[in-house]
């Protein structure tokens, strides 16, 4: 690896350009005439030109393994600002300028300014802003440009997110996205500070430079973990995230959702790289911290009859098996196992990249039923896969994807993590050989409930018959919207059949992370079966053509008939007697009701001939109903005077910071 | 070349056959002469030569859902050892795409199931994915357990070789093993306790219930790919239970058979002598198979 300044030849370069491109691309849009569509178009425009620019940018330097950064000069009191690019960071660029372009596109489709023109332009610009800084934070070297960067990602989200800001469900949970993106702000002020105490300034130290096993190398643990963990999403620190993702538009629910809680995962990553001696109990508490992510993700995702609020569930899950292949990575740091940490990280790596394809898939696809249909309640919906056979196709590559099966991408990522377990109960002597035996079956069961949740969606929004009208009159939206969704699911398919590209990429990064793994002799195209992977599909592929035909040909060469679906004699089933998805989900939610605490409103039934009644059910946020309100709640009786301070009055709230700086002055001097 | 050869003939010919054998011995239990021994096999080729008859309501997901299961259910069948043989493929970490594509299987069938909109077949589909999502852990606490016992990452070293020492090693752990595997046998093939495969009107049942509304050769891929998910997975059950080996190829091969048929009538006098649990008991029987096999896993990590 070499350093290079920057210069025209230099990917950094083409990264920066990109990240500008998509941060400017929705400036245009405020000041021209807000009924007309082609401000917005040319900002997906450049977003998508900013994106090809900085895809390039990541690339190039994943296969050149080069590290280049840009000292910014300024006047700040907190030593210089150091922006660069190495393989990791460049590998989370690759979901970043992917998923962007994506959204933006479909944008343009999804929420067209001549329908909206009133928020439009504001979106737009929003969504450049976000994107943009979603680039920027993984090109920081310096903890203070990390958490500026950190701050304009929060704030552009929450205004992306609330859109559509004259519903009260939707400023509801933008408020509580606040809260919680400043708690995480909060904790991660704490992380940066205890950083430059133990490496001696604010610019990150090399990787493997800080000895982990000191009490201060714990607390930098501790309140990364906390601060990363709440922008991730891991279980119970993920309150904000279904509301959120439920209530914003869908192209920044896939944004936000593919990208925006990749960089707790990031953060998480960058800090733990700068550790070469960690204790073993790091990673254990991230492999926890992942099953209880996992399992709890997929199980209120299961009782969910929102659409968007039940993917938002599924991007809890995901974070859990990424955090559980970080940890496998870390026991296998701790303990000196080099093929744990090249399983365990490779595969959190590239469930990253996988979970940002098809959850924005999927999302983008609940887009298009949620534009067509107007609901987002599942019960609602059914047989929209007759009526839109594009996206019911898209859709389904997705979810067969999430579900971690093969022959798609979801399966790869899951199978290193999964050879990271097996591995380590091989290999592992210590403590953590019965953590890593408990997460094999924990993980199994994720993917068991993974399918259950899919079916059950895939089969009540799209199989069936429609369950109102609104279901009854969708059709097909325009190629805007089903281009970047296509474009999704190929990289899906690609990745699954022809994961042998993927060590070129990921190898660059495992070592940027973990600089003496080179010397360990063990590479991922050896510890992983990827050329096993492209057979494998291609016999089930060649398997299912091949056993399709025959038998369509046999079905066709005989009588076909077509009837109703059998009834039972029954004299007048009607499409509201089909299967729910919240009776398909009935039985588990019961099994898990101890945690997943279901509210059901049974019907009154009086007299002889009972009247109309109505049944409901619903399964709540029970972190948050439960334990954060509450605690909230609490907290807000204890500190009531001091809300006197905060009365509304800006001069006034210039004064305090004004004291504050002079006190601290007078501190320093 | 040869092994690979019969392995692919015997997978492909000898799962109907399982059903005759279960089927007969649960009519001398009875008292009754039962169908033929290879009735399963004139069901086949009667299924294949039938008209089909398709609801309204469905699309192509309906007539996809069996062939895909099918495939998958045969794409596993390659990486499973049969008795001391290797299987055709094997590599590491094959274990985890072997029990992900009854997954696949499992996704496709029961959203055709759901494609039909009939509560009948929206209640197995629940329940099969429902009781899967117990059954899984079952079998990757086994995997695990054997992962450990044979130090390797691969189906075919953990099941082949090491098997018979292990008894000897730890035979507490493999027979607590053997009986949790037995009962993800049963529960993911739908056999009694769990479900009945000789009714399907009944509110209670599983996979017939799932397949009411195919006909004619789609019917019959469903029909023959439970029969081959029997086999293969009782073939990972006998390469533990019964690890006979002599070293000679013919012998084993021999041996393998007369294991599997062994465990057919074990299964026919198990469906003879209970009845089927009742629904909600259906859960706790698999988080006992969980439970079993942890500990199994706990005695091995001991």
């Amino acid at each position: 690896m070499e350093a290079s300044t920057a210069g025209p030849d230099n990917p950094v370069s083409l990264v920066i350009a990109g990240a500008l491109l998509i941060g400017a691309s929705g400036i245009p849009g405020l000041f021209l005439p807000k009924k007309l569509d082609w401000g917005q178009k040319c900002a997906s425009l450049t977003v998508v030109l900013g994106s090809i620019l900085g895809i390039i940018g990541a690339l190039a330097t994943l296969f050149t393994e080069r590290t280049a950064s840009y000292t910014l000069v300024s006047s700040l009191p907190f030593g210089p600002l150091e922006a660069g690019i190495d393989p990791l960071s460049a590998f989370f660029l690759l979901p970043v300028f992917i998923v962007s372009a994506c959204c933006a596109v479909y944008g343009t489709g999804y929420w067209p300014a001549s329908h909206h023109p009133r928020t439009a332009p504001r979106l737009t610009f929003f969504f450049g802003m976000l994107a943009s800084s979603l680039t920027l934070i993984p090109l920081a070297r310096n903890g203070v440009l990390f958490l500026i960067f950190w701050e304009i990602m929060a704030l552009s989200a929450y205004f992306a997110l609330a859109t559509d800001d004259l519903e009260q469900e939707v400023r509801d949970a933008s408020l509580i996205y606040l809260v919680a993106t400043h708690a995480s702000t909060l904790t991660l002020f704490a992380c940066f500070s205890l950083l430059k105490a133990t490496a001696g300034s604010f610019s990150f130290p090399a990787a493997t430079a800080l000895d982990g096993t000191t009490p201060l190398g714990a607390a930098i643990f501790v309140t990364a973990l906390l601060g990363f963990g709440l922008k991730a999403g891991v279980m119970p620190l993920h309150v904000w995230l279904p509301g959120a993702h439920a209530s914003a538009p869908s192209h920044v629910s896939a944004l936000m959702s593919g990208v925006l809680i990749k960089m707790g995962i990031y953060g998480i990553v960058r800090i733990l790289s700068f550790f070469g001696m960690v204790p073993p109990w790091w990673g254990m508490v991230l492999l926890m911290a992942g099953i209880v992510s996992g399992i709890l993700g997929v199980a209120f995702a299961v009782g969910q009859h929102d659409l968007k609020r039940l993917l938002a569930y599924h991007s809890i899950e995901n974070i859990g098996i990424i955090v559980m292949g970080l940890g496998v990575a870390l026991i296998g740091r701790g303990a000196g196992l080099p093929l744990l940490v090249v399983l365990g990280f490779g595969g959190a790596l590239l469930h990253v990249l996988n979970h940002a394809l098809f959850k924005s898939l999927l999302f983008l696809g609940a887009g298009a039923v949620i534009h067509e249909a107007g609901t987002r309640e599942i019960d609602r919906l059914g047989g929209l896969g007759r009526r839109m056979p594009w996206t019911a196709a898209l859709f389904l590559t997705g979810a067969v994807a999430i579900c971690g099966l093969p022959p798609l991408n979801g399966f790869v990522s899951e199978l290193l993590v999964y050879l990271g377990f097996f591995s380590g109960l091989v290999q592992e002597k210590g403590a953590a050989a019965p953590l890593l035996g408990l997460a094999a079956p924990a993980l199994a069961m994720v993917g068991g409930m993974a399918v259950l949740c899919f079916v059950k969606v895939f089969g009540t929004v799209f199989l069936g018959q429609p369950r109102s009208a609104d279901a009854a009159g969708c059709h097909e939206p325009g190629w805007a919207m089903r281009g970047p969704m296509l474009l999704l699911a190929i990289l899906c398919a690609a990745i699954g059949l022809l994961p042998v590209a993927l060590p070129r990429l990921l190898e660059p990064a495992l070592f940027a992370w973990s600089p003496q793994l080179p010397f360990a002799g063990i590479r991922l195209a050896e510890a992983a079966p990827f050329g096993w992977i492209t057979l494998m599909g291609l016999v089930l592929l060649l398997a299912i053509l091949g056993i399709g035909a025959w038998l369509w040909k046999r079905v066709t060469d005989q009588p076909r008939g077509r009837a109703g679906t059998w009834d039972c004699g029954f004299a007048r089933p009607t499409a509201r007697m089909q299967y729910t998805a919240s009776s398909f989900a009935e039985m588990f939610v019961n099994l898990f009701a101890a945690v997943l605490r279901p509210r059901v409103h049974p019907p009154q039934v009086q007299g002889l001939f009972p009247g109309k009644s109505a049944f409901s059910s619903h399964v709540p946020e029970a972190v948050l109903e439960l334990v954060m309100a509450p605690l909230l709640a609490a907290m807000d009786r204890r500190f009531s005077l001091a809300r006197k301070l905060q009365h509304g009055r800006l001069h006034l709230y210039i004064l305090y910071i004004f004291v504050t700086l002079a006190l601290l002055l007078a501190w320093a001097y | 070349m040869v092994n690979a050869v019969i392995h692919i003939l015997i997978t492909l010919l000898m799962p109907p056959l399982l059903l005759g054998v279960i089927n007969r011995t649960k009519a001398i239990f009875a008292g009754r002469t039962g169908p033929p021994l290879f009735q399963a096999y004139y069901d086949l080729a009667k299924l294949v030569r039938k008209g089909s008859v398709f609801s309204d309501t469905t699309s192509w997901v309906f007539r996809a859902g069996p062939v895909v299961g099918l495939a998958a259910t045969l794409a596993a069948s390659l990486l499973i050892p049969l008795g001391e043989h290797r299987p055709p493929l094997s590599f590491s970490g094959d274990m985890i795409l072997f029990a992900y594509l009854f997954g696949l299987a499992r996704f496709c069938t029961t959203a055709a199931a759901l494609d039909t909109g009939s509560s009948f077949e929206g209640m197995g589909a629940a329940r099969e994915a429902t009781f899967a999502c117990l059954a899984e852990p079952a079998l990757f606490f086994s995997l695990a357990v054997l992962a450990r016992l044979s130090g390797s990452l691969s189906l075919t070293p953990m099941l082949t070789g090491t098997a018979a020492t292990s008894w000897l090693s730890a035979g507490a752990s493999l027979l607590l093993l053997v009986g949790s595997l037995f009962i993800v046998l049963l529960a993911e093939n739908c056999r009694v306790p769990f479900d009945d495969p000789n009714t399907h009107l009944e509110l209670t049942m599983i996979h017939e219930v799932m397949v009411l509304d195919h006909s004619g050769p789609l019917f019959g891929a469903i029909l023959y790919g439970a029969a081959l998910k029997l086999f293969v997975l009782g073939a990972l059950f006998t390469d533990i239970a019964l690890p006979y080996a002599t070293g000679i190829p013919l012998v084993d091969w021999v041996l393998f058979v007369i294991a599997m048929l062994m465990l057919a009538v074990g299964i026919g006098m198990v469906e003879s002598v209970m009845a089927r649990l009742r629904l909600p008991k259906v859960p706790q029987m698999l988080a006992a198979a969980c439970i079993l096999a942890a500990f199994s896993l706990l005695l091995v990590l001991r």
